[in-house]
């Protein structure tokens, strides 16, 4: 009996230093793949951050009016946020190929999603990127436009023009990660038509005598007066 | 060099190339760019002919119209504008041929389109002297060519600007702005930087052919400045004309964001490649001028200040994030203290407005903003200082309004190291 149980207790021990020596080397590539991860994330990191700073990418995130947002939510610089972004998905790619080499039974068709995922993910950033730089550019195309046309509530206009444009880039940034497609979608379409028909509304019940003054500007001669600066000509 | 290969190397049209040819050398070409003026477009050109008959009976001459797709029947007009009516009732005759071309180079109108083509004529025909006549100066008399070709063709200048008479309040952004900044920035007193009605000498056309890019963006704005801006960093000679009396244009509120594209576009974006030209000079020059230099008319004229005023104020109001971007801090919260005044203590003094035009003209370098953007964010605070100019100057008399735009002038040469400090980004 004792000699059985003693004889278990060794079976075991070698079993576990079996598993464990097999193991090991498998854990010591894992910190080595993630120190060498590391260490070239880092240098992404900081050759992204030198070009973006070269290329006056800030500049470009302020007249987008990315940066106005960043810094309401308490954020880093366009500049910094997307070189630690690059930083972390380096490091995080990094460690995910190390501890597919562990050989976790379910892990590596994880791993493998992951990667297909990022992409997607830098695809959906650009989008967001450009759709801000619309949104701040076409806001503030309509916003001069409408200031000196002398349109009443230039920056309600402009808002409006800014929110729509950002709802279609959020719901196209959505679908493009795929998440809660369906949702986004419906949502989308629920807000966008909601919009329209709200501003249809207003215009219709509160704009008659605007329109009427606008096409008759538009299409009946001589009956331009309020666009005269009576006779003051600038060049 | 035959008519095939002149076709390939040129922008010109086959039919007008072959025209071109055909006319041969000649010693002074008239361009006249057009677009829907057949109402006006008769008389001048039937003006141009008896000038031309005038005073330059000997010289080989051609009238280019360069067309931007006209639809009631200009180009038909010049063409057929008969030099035996003009004829019929006095004694001019020409001793040479005089040619009337017309050719369309495009089907929408584009001013930098239009001047092209003439240039392009110019030196294809070897014109040694050029004039452009705008075909809205119905007041042109026979006496404006020769005012503006003559110091070309016989003294030897290579860019004729003219002067005029003009109401006080008549042409109030070059007043304010596009004369006193070109006048400290480059450092020449030029009163009509931006003018309908100029000649230039061949040399200097076919350089300006040679150089300008042609773009999208050169064809729609202001290439008339352009050429004015180029001849000075070119080192070209120029002088002035006085023409006499232009005539008082109606204008809506609308053309005011074209005209500034057109002139204070042209003029900021001429900054950037003439830096080296422009930065060590102080002061300014007077250049050469036949007549006056400028004379106001002092007419009254029913103009809605308090709408202007309203525009201005609302302006600084709604576009503040905008200016946020353009202006420094000072001079933004100075534009709102007064916004908020009333009409009787409003003014738009000549040092905020210098700065502020500097701020922007710094701005539109750096392009902190779409620069289309900037130029726009600059009208209702133009409309702010038109309405100060107004106010100042409603009871003055013409020597008044003379001592104030000359009084803004000192102040834009004054404030010029404002300008080279915020261009280098030491302020």
């Amino acid at each position: 009996m004792r000699e059985m149980i003693i004889s278990e207790l060794m079976q075991a021990m070698q079993q576990f230093t079996r598993g464990f020596a097999h193991i090991l080397p498998r854990i010591i590539v894992l910190v080595i793949v993630g120190l060498v991860g590391w260490i070239v994330a880092y240098f992404f990191r900081v050759l992204l951050r030198s070009i973006l700073r070269l290329v006056k990418f800030d500049k470009l995130s302020e007249s987008a009016g990315a940066s106005q947002l960043l810094s309401k939510a308490a954020l880093p610089s366009a500049t910094e946020l997307l070189s630690r972004f690059v930083f972390w998905v380096a490091w995080l790619g990094f460690i995910l190929l190390g501890v597919s080499v562990l050989g976790v039974f379910g892990l590596q068709e994880q791993i493998a999603r992951f990667f297909l995922f990022l992409p997607r993910l830098f695809v959906a950033l650009l989008i967001l990127f450009v759709g801000l730089l619309c949104a701040g550019f076409f806001s503030r195309a309509a916003l001069l436009a409408a200031v000196n046309a002398s349109l009443p509530s230039p920056r309600l206009l402009s808002v409006a023009i800014r929110t729509i444009i950002i709802i279609f880039v959020l719901s196209m940034v959505f679908e493009e990660v795929g998440v809660a497609e369906q949702t986004m979608l419906v949502a989308f379409g629920i807000a966008f038509g909601a919009v329209m028909l709200g501003l249809a509304i207003a215009f219709g019940m509160g704009g008659q005598d605007l329109a009427k003054r606008f096409l008759e500007a538009k299409f009946v001669h001589g009956r331009d007066d309020d666009g005269k600066e009576d006779e003051l000509s600038p060049l | 060099m035959t008519e095939a290969k002149l076709a390939e190397e040129s922008s010109l049209s086959d039919d007008f190339l072959g025209q071109l040819i055909s006319v041969g050398e000649v010693d002074i070409l008239v361009g006249v760019p057009t677009h829907n003026n057949a109402k006006t477009i008769g008389p001048i050109v039937e003006t141009i002919q008896a000038s031309l008959l005038t005073f330059f009976p000997r010289e080989r001459i051609a009238i280019i119209n360069a067309d931007g797709g006209s639809r009631d029947g200009t180009s038909g007009l010049v063409v057929n504008a008969a030099i035996g009516d003009t004829r019929s009732g006095s004694k001019m005759y020409a001793l040479r041929t005089l040619h009337s071309i017309s050719t369309q180079y495009a089907s929408t109108p584009a001013g930098g389109m239009a001047l092209r083509t003439i240039l392009a004529a110019a030196e294809l025909l070897r014109a040694k002297a050029c004039v452009v006549i705008s075909p809205e100066s119905t007041q042109m008399t026979t006496d404006w060519l020769a005012a503006l070709l003559r110091p070309i063709y016989a003294e030897q200048f290579d860019l004729v600007l003219p002067t005029y008479r003009r109401h006080r309040f008549d042409g109030i952004l070059l007043t304010n702005l596009v004369y006193p900044m070109t006048r400290a920035v480059y450092g020449l007193r030029i009163r009509e930087p931006y003018a309908l009605e100029f000649s230039f000498s061949g040399r200097l056309g076919s350089q300006f052919l040679a150089q300008n890019p042609w773009l999208e963006e050169t064809a729609r704005a202001g290439s008339e400045i352009q050429f004015t801006l180029a001849a000075i960093a070119g080192g070209y000679r120029i002088c002035q004309s006085f023409l006499g009396a232009r005539e008082h244009v109606e204008r809506r509120s609308a053309d005011l964001v074209p005209a500034l594209r057109q002139t204070v576009g042209a003029l900021f974006s001429s900054l950037e490649p003439n830096f080296s030209l422009w930065s060590p000079k102080t002061g300014s020059q007077p250049i050469p001028t036949t007549g006056a230099e400028q004379e106001f008319t002092l007419e009254p004229l029913r103009i809605n200040r308090k709408r202007l005023r309203d525009m201005f104020s609302t302006g600084v109001a709604e576009l503040e994030s905008v200016f946020r971007a353009i202006l420094s801090a000072p001079t933004l919260a100075e534009l709102q203290r007064i916004a908020g005044l009333d009409e009787a203590h409003f003014r738009y003094s000549e040092e905020l407005w210098v700065k502020t035009v500097y701020e922007f003209a710094v701005a539109y370098h750096k392009s902190v903003i779409s620069q289309d953007h900037i130029i726009q964010a600059l009208a209702p605070l133009f409309r702010g200082r038109a309405f100060t100019f107004l106010m100042e100057n409603r009871n003055g008399s013409a020597n008044d309004v003379g001592n104030n735009i000359e009084g803004l002038c000192l102040e834009f040469e004054r404030m010029k190291p404002y300008l080279l400090e915020m261009w280098s980004g030491r302020q």
